[in-house]
């Protein structure tokens, strides 16, 4: 008991810690197959404050608290819990401990009242059976404590979900516990639901108790949290006072560079100034002298998903989109798309205004999207390699595919796809020959046209959804994260695809949780950070470090701002 | 890229279902007597496995459309209740309103693809779950049915539509006519025009189908308008068949047998696929087993039983898991030899 722990590796610019930590994590290794999810990391929480878990996809943060909460057992390394060692091998047994978890979806039972959910498997008995008097009494007492005022027999699911989510603290609350884990408890709240929330949480420190924090907004990180663990990669990479960490330096360190390199490179005040204030689409195309954008988008966005962002993509450019996992890239792309429905915003297709209802019209306008998820939103898995390529072609019919309308300008993948259109009867030699084409060209390995596309590489996979944009020629293509879980070869493969495509006229708009492909690819570069817009990086200003300085912002001074 | 091997002819997907007809049929041939015998009487054919067929017609021309509606993870438990209404509006027209031909045929069928309509539009604009909308149509169906003959069985003579059930063409009964007609129109619709992919594709993934462009909504009710039309052809047989529109038996539990024949062809409950050739023989198993059954003269309650043995086989057959058991059994006797 009462260990006297120097924090571990402490890079500069941290605050070396001495107290008796609720929870100590040391030496923590979790294996996969083939995968070091977490190597030897180090993680404490000390009583009564609130810890932000940070770090990109893949960093390890829902494994480490996977450990920690009894769902997944560690390789190696120990835990020790108010000074003793910590054995618990099911979530049930950590909540028994005093480790309580809240989880981004609430997992308490919609249907019955808030009380039962409060107090079920506690409700306090009489000699007849349950006293509901006594529980919703009790329930009372409880949500009072935590200044939450509400009709507590009512079901759950007839409240909003930020008032869910916080009967779920004070239902953590109740069973004792000293530690709670909270895993993205404010993605789904708005504005002001995240403050009531965050008013909760400074209750709970003033208890305290202690909360583990994961969010991807970095405004919320500063807004409440004491500290911030980061890892990256599998290794905790420091542990630092969220008062003494500049911006630049956390989002440097999650996305694994030195903080020197990006202070060197785009300094404080040169990264405020690179970041051009948010203008009208329109303005950039008088500022560049350049034709009237093939798209441009104003004022798009949808309560809750996006605050309203303009942009403009050119025939022959790049515009990169680049931002945080969370920061509001793939909603936008969608957004744009018409995959989901906006709540504002106008489309111009060569300046004259349209409406994109779906993604069916953004087709026939010429857009093309390659998804986020290739499996869930991309690719029909027990349909064929050839079935896969044309179904977009197909769907759009004549109007999309039509060679006369966007015509020879947009080679694309030289003149396939040219003749396209509905096929009507008798099309399958035709998609054949459609297939085999894009196959060549785009290099996909498969063993025949008929296999079906689930037995590919996901790099090929990727390219069989890229044939099936570039079959309907489009003149905007959208890639969300195209090089995500693909191999080195096959990410050059597709940089190279999409130089080569907007060479011939297309415009990109090119997405990637890796900056520097968006830095090497992109012309302009659109900054998101917690779902807004905040900038856009001309092409003689892009560098990995003036985008890192961009989502990072200024600092940390800007008051709290909600999506 | 290799050259194209053709599929084992075992691992081609209608195979098993059409290989377990042929089965049936070659097992009857040898053991009940009069099976296989197929005599021309009066200029047409007769026989046992022409009645089989004959009598099978109402569950194939259901099986065409259903394997549509399930290959888009839907499902139509309306089409009983459809057939009914179509047979009671026919039966009306002639027996009360003594109408011409024509429109006999096409007023029940504009009933009936107005029933799909109506589902198709629960399940894509209302966003129910195609068995809860369908389930309506069930229920609500047979009492329209019922309101529309004043809940009595409607009889008739007209030679003419009749003609529809018991009539005969270059010495084949019409329904085989007619199943073979419908058969081909949406097998071609399916195989030689895109509808097919884009069936599939919902099926498989209706995300991705949409982001592509398909126009989801509109060939999910258009599969319902079908499987309606289907339905009323269907209920029109079943009526010309018996002379009267008898409400409360017509096309009663029949969407059991057309889902049990689609999936015994091999189209999955989860959507994806659409066998279309596989449903026909699938329905043509259960009404084999039928009319075995009622030749050797074994009680309905076994053949119940019976029948129901015969479609877990067949489903067990389909599960990855009890195939591979299968190989791993085979394949051990290989080695033993």
């Amino acid at each position: 008991m009462g260990v006297r722990v120097w924090a571990a590796c402490l890079p500069a610019g941290s605050i070396a810690v001495v107290s008796d930590p609720l929870l100590q994590m040391r030496g923590i290794d979790k294996w996969f197959p083939g995968v070091h999810a977490l190597n030897h990391v180090d993680f404490s929480v000390r009583p009564g404050e609130v810890h932000a878990l940070i770090g990109g996809n893949g960093a390890g943060k829902s494994t480490l608290l996977k450990v920690l909460t009894g769902v997944l057992r560690a390789d190696g390394g120990s835990i020790t819990f108010e000074g003793t060692p910590l054995v618990c091998g099911s979530p049930a047994e950590a909540v028994r401990c005093g480790i309580s978890t809240i989880y981004q979806e609430v997992n308490l039972v919609r249907t019955l009242s808030v009380a039962e959910n409060l107090l079920l498997g506690r409700a306090p008995r009489a000699w007849y059976g349950l006293s509901w008097r006594r529980m919703r009494m009790r329930a009372v007492e409880l949500l009072g404590g935590l200044g939450i005022d509400i009709d507590v027999s009512r079901p759950l699911g007839s409240y909003p979900v930020g008032v869910q989510q916080m009967v779920c603290v004070a239902r953590a609350v109740d069973t004792d516990a000293r530690l709670i884990v909270m895993d993205e408890p404010t993605s789904s709240l708005d504005a002001r639901e995240t403050r009531r929330f965050f008013a909760l949480l400074e209750q709970l420190r003033a208890r305290g108790l202690s909360v583990i924090f994961v969010t991807h907004f970095l405004d919320q990180v500063y807004r409440i949290s004491d500290r911030i663990t980061i890892l990256r990669n599998g290794r905790q990479v420091g542990v630092f006072e969220a008062a003494a960490l500049p911006r630049t330096h956390l989002v440097a360190h999650m996305l694994g560079r030195s903080p020197a390199e990006v202070e060197a490179a785009a300094g404080a005040t040169a990264a405020a100034s690179a970041v051009a204030p948010e203008r009208p689409a329109a303005e950039h195309a008088t500022t560049l002298g350049g034709a009237t954008p093939v798209l441009s988008v104003h004022d798009l966005g949808r309560c809750g998903t996006l605050a309203p962002v303009s942009l403009a993509a050119r025939a022959g450019e790049v515009l990169g989109f680049a931002g945080l996992l969370g920061s509001g890239r793939t909603e936008l792309a969608r957004l744009v798309f018409g995959a989901d429905r906006a709540d504002s915003g106008v489309f111009e297709v060569d300046g004259r205004r349209v409406k994109i209802k779906g993604p069916r019209r953004a087709i026939l306008l010429g857009l093309a999207m390659a998804p986020e998820d290739r499996q869930a939103d991309g690719l029909v898995q027990d349909l064929s390699v050839r079935e896969n390529i044309v179904l977009a072609l197909q769907a759009a019919g004549r109007r999309g595919a039509a060679g006369g309308r966007t015509g020879s300008e947009n080679a694309g993948c030289g003149d396939a796809g040219g003749r396209g259109g509905g096929f009507g009867w008798g099309a399958r030699a035709r998609q054949r020959s459609l297939a085999r084409r894009f196959v060549e060209q785009l290099g996909i390995v498969c063993a025949d046209l008929d296999q079906p596309v689930r037995n590919l590489s996901g790099g090929n996979q990727q390219k069989v959804i890229l044939a099936r944009w570039l079959a309907c020629r489009p003149r905007v293509l959208i890639l969300d994260e195209p090089t995500r879980g693909i191999d080195v070869g096959a990410k050059a493969e597709i940089e190279r695809l999409v130089r080569e495509l907007c060479r011939a006229g297309l415009a990109v708009i090119f997405i990637s949780a890796e900056l520097d492909e968006v830095a090497r690819l992109s012309d302009r570069v659109l900054v998101l950070r917690d779902r807004r817009a905040v900038g856009t990086l001309e092409r003689s200003r892009i560098s990995e470090e003036a985008i890192m300085a961009a989502i990072a912002g200024k600092g940390g001074q800007e008051p709290f701002q909600q999506p | 890229m290799t050259k194209q091997t053709p599929l084992a002819l075992w691992r081609r997907p209608t195979f098993w279902p059409v290989a377990l007809l042929a089965l049936l049929w070659l097992l009857n041939a040898a053991l009940t007597p009069n099976f296989a015998r197929i005599e021309v009487r009066d200029g047409r054919l007769f026989g046992s496995l022409i009645d089989v067929i004959h009598r099978g017609a109402p569950v194939m021309l259901l099986a065409v459309g259903m394997t549509l509606v399930i290959a888009m993870r839907g499902i139509d438990l309306s089409v009983g209740s459809v057939m009914a209404m179509a047979g009671a509006v026919a039966a009306q027209l002639i027996a009360v309103h003594d109408a011409p031909l024509a429109v006999v045929v096409a007023v029940p069928l504009v009933v009936a693809a107005a029933a799909g309509l109506w589902n198709g539009l629960l399940v894509t604009l209302a966003g129910m779950q195609p068995i809860v909308a369908t389930l309506i149509l069930l229920v609500a169906g047979r009492g329209v049915a019922q309101l529309i003959t004043g809940g009595q069985i409607t009889t008739f003579e007209r030679p003419a539509f009749q003609f529809l059930g018991t009539g005969a063409l270059l010495g084949v009964p019409f329904t085989l006519w007619l199943v073979a007609g419908v058969t081909l129109l949406v097998g071609a619709l399916l195989r030689l025009t895109p509808l097919g992919l884009y069936v599939e594709s919902i099926g498989g993934n209706e995300r991705a189908a949409r982001l592509a462009g398909v126009r989801v909504r509109a060939i999910k009710v258009a599969g319902y308008v079908l499987t309606g039309l289907c339905a009323g052809l269907a209920g029109l047989i079943a009526t010309a068949d018996i002379k009267a529109a008898d409400v409360s038996n017509c096309g009663l539990y029949i969407e059991l047998d057309a889902i049990l024949a689609v999936v015994l062809g091999g189209t999955s409950l989860s959507g994806g696929r659409a066998r279309m050739v596989g449903a026909l023989a699938g329905a043509l198993i259960m009404q084999t087993l039928t009319t075995t059954m009622l030749m050797r003269g074994i009680g309905q309650e076994y053949a119940l039983v019976i029948k129901a043995v015969v479609a877990l086989l067949v489903c067990l057959i389909y599960t990855p898991r009890f195939r591979g058991a299968l190989q791993r059994l085979v394949g051990r006797e290989v080695h033993a030899a």
